[in-house]
């Protein structure tokens, strides 16, 4: 995406408004600073006391007629909700936007198992049609203009072109409603869990969540672990501070609590509702004590809007469900710390997001430990050799001279080796242009000055 | 239960080592010193609600202005009926779905139109056809503009947000300053017996997922009206 100009425009004027929005919101508060602290504070208390409070989740959960099912592999939770699912015969399955889902590969596992799941969030929906992952934790089809969305739609649902978003809207309007109503089985993902009174929280603008959670006749709820906040008035701190750091919302539209399966003195609702807890190496991440807060995460997406690398090089650049800085941080506590390493090296250490994040969780320190980690893990030869010739070099002027010489001699003849395995300077040369060497040094300038 | 023994095993042999303390970069411990963010009430760090009841209705007419809630302070149940039928008239309603519960019971009988009631169940084909969800609510929210709603008190869980058109009927002593007194009032009406569903509605239905423009009516209604009097 680097070198596609008209693409980086459209994500940093979305982020420009973004911006914009998210700091009259802060204004608003009292004290934003404070309310981080606090939030900081208590999202501490949950995840250092986590036994604790699932314990008390889900006791209040299984009370009131809720089945809860834990998960500790991403297969697992596949197999779960699977097993759910046939058991019901499922035909037709509606489901609101939930990133853990993206993390399990749901939908390609239902999918091949011969079910039908159709995403409800416009943004998800948008991309679901395009067979991509969502572009961004919050908004999935930020990189998409209208036309290209008109010419979606036109394709895939036989619509009338248009360039206007509200009409777009409306198509998908009208083409979900139908899913809503004769779907089976509605999954959701969750926000926060409740520890005092056993409930999930739901946010989302778009009423698509509130529909899945009371139509089809059996919910399905996934969510990690890590959710857990201690006590229902702990929602009063937290949802204006996902709404303001998340989308420069006073509130997000819909802020909805389940506690249950359709009570005997309710009209509607569903009649089974399964809660899945998801592991998935989130005990892993929380062994790990140093970066242990990377747990306090609410997925509010602030850290990849202020980034200067996600503002850049774009979401699906990471090919990983989580991007931007805390996608960086704990891919490789998800994934496996050598294969994702180089996310921790693609990151100037500004600190943009640790000062953008409502937890305050030391984001830009877990990037570095993840870099010394990695490195203590399985030290490079190579790098150690590099290193090692350099301070040789660089330590003996007479040394450093004749290097100087001779790489202004040679580098004209590069062009011959470029790019080969024989160029030693292969792993730049491969896809970009190595600068010519000055032709005179800082030194050499020095002497010759008038 | 295999499963969750082993979860819980590894969550407690992860939590015996201590953590670095929010915002104390290096400082660990096992629990929080007193004295931190946390002592005080919240209200000191989040946004102001209003402290009168004149100033909380300030608070929530602005806040309905920039969410384009049509918010109506009204003087009595008769204005509250008008209001509606008037609504009703140019919104060309032909059928409405409200629930049982003393305000809708009051003010909806008297419209004078085809009525769907939720209460006791319902065909969700008829109510997504109706043009208007009448409910009852839990509390209005001054600090940000927000209903609350409940699966017990205001219809189930579909009539809020199914029809196009969702309307609050409240009385003012439902005016709250903020979202903790807002589930205040959930948690002393209901105690341990929660509804399996409770919403805090801001706005009617939105989204901006097409180049961060809003618009209207996503998928829930794409009017809300709040008569209160």
């Amino acid at each position: 995406m680097a070198a596609d100009l008209r693409h980086r425009g459209l994500v940093q004027s979305a982020l420009g408004k973004y911006e914009a929005a998210r700091d009259a919101r802060k204004a608003a508060f009292h004290d934003w600073q404070g309310a981080r602290q606090l939030a900081a504070e208590t999202k501490w208390e949950a995840i250092n006391h986590l036994d604790e409070h699932l314990e008390s989740f889900v006791a209040k959960l299984e009370a009131r007629g809720t089945k809860v099912h834990w998960a500790g592999t991403a297969e697992q939770a596949r197999e779960i909700i699977l097993g759910i699912i046939r058991e019901k015969n499922a035909r037709s399955i509606i489901k609101s936007k939930a990133m853990t889902a993206e993390e399990i590969h749901l939908n390609d596992a239902l999918e091949k198992a011969g079910h039908e799941v159709v995403e409800s969030d416009l943004g998800e929906f948008i991309v679901q049609l395009r067979h991509e992952p969502p572009y961004h934790i919050v908004f999935p089809a930020m990189h998409l203009t209208r036309g290209e969305i008109s010419e979606l739609f036109a394709k895939e649902l036989g619509s009338a072109p248009t360039d206007s978003p509200e009409e777009l809207t409306m198509i998908a309007r009208r083409a979900l409603r139908k899913k809503y109503l004769s779907s089976d089985i509605g999954i959701t993902g969750a926000n926060f869990a409740i520890a005092e009174t056993g409930m999930v929280s739901i946010t989302e603008n778009e009423g698509n969540a509130r529909l899945t959670a009371a139509v089809p006749k059996t919910m399905i709820t996934l969510l990690g672990i890590e959710k857990i906040l201690p006590k229902l008035s702990d929602l009063a701190l937290f949802l204006p501070m996902l709404a303001t750091a998340g989308a420069g919302q006073a509130l997000t539209c819909y802020n909805t609590l389940y506690g249950g399966p359709k009570q005997p003195d309710e009209c509607d609702g569903p009649r089974e509702w399964h809660v899945v807890l998801l592991d998935n190496h989130r005990t892993e991440l929380l062994a790990d004590a140093e970066q242990r807060d990377a747990l306090h995460c609410i997925r509010c997406g602030a850290c990849l809007n202020v980034c200067p690398v996600f503002r850049n090089v774009g979401g699906h650049t990471y090919g990983t469900t989580y991007s931007g800085p805390i996608g960086s941080v704990i891919t490789p506590h998800l994934r496996g710390l050598q294969d994702w390493k180089h996310l921790s090296n693609a990151s100037s250490l500004c600190g943009a997001c640790t000062e953008a994040c409502p937890v305050k969780i030391d984001l830009h320190h877990h990037l570095l430990q993840n870099r010394r980690n990695a490195a203590a893990q399985k030290p490079s030869f190579f790098e150690r050799l590099g290193y090692r010739i350099f301070a040789v070099v660089a330590n003996r002027p007479r040394v450093y001279r004749l290097a100087k010489v001779l790489g202004r001699g040679l580098q004209p003849l590069l062009v011959l080796v470029k790019g080969s395995r024989l160029d030693p300077a292969r792993a730049w040369t491969q896809t970009r242009e190595l600068p010519p060497l000055a032709p005179k040094s800082f030194k050499e300038l020095w002497k010759g000055r008038p | 239960m295999r499963e969750r023994d082993k979860i819980m095993g590894r969550i407690r042999a992860a939590l015996r080592s201590p953590a670095p303390r929010p915002g104390a970069h290096g400082a660990v411990a096992h629990t929080l010193p007193a004295g931190t963010a946390s002592a005080g009430s919240i209200q000191q760090w989040l946004p102001p609600g209003g402290e009168t009841f004149a100033e909380q209705v300030e608070h929530f007419r602005a806040r309905s202005t920039e969410l384009k809630t049509d918010f109506q302070m009204l003087a009595s149940a008769e204005e509250a009926l008008a209001k509606l039928a008037k609504i009703a008239d140019a919104e060309k309603w032909r059928r409405v779905a409200t629930h049982q519960g003393e305000l809708p019971t009051a003010i909806v009988s008297r419209l004078g139109l085809p009525v769907l009631n939720t209460t006791g169940g319902y065909d969700v084909h008829e109510l997504e056809a109706c043009d208007a969800g009448i409910t009852a609510c839990e509390a209005l929210v001054a600090q940000t503009g927000s209903v609350i709603v409940t699966s017990r008190d205001s219809g189930g869980r579909a009539l809020s947000v199914l029809p196009p058109h969702h309307v609050v009927l409240a009385r003012r002593e439902q005016l709250v300053r903020d979202l903790s007194a807002g589930f205040d009032r959930v948690r002393t009406k209901y105690a341990a017996n929660y509804p399996s569903m409770i919403s805090v509605v801001t706005g009617p239905s939105r989204t901006g997922d097409i180049e961060r423009i809003l618009v209207l009516g996503a998928h829930g209604p794409k009017k809300l009206t709040i008569l209160c009097w």
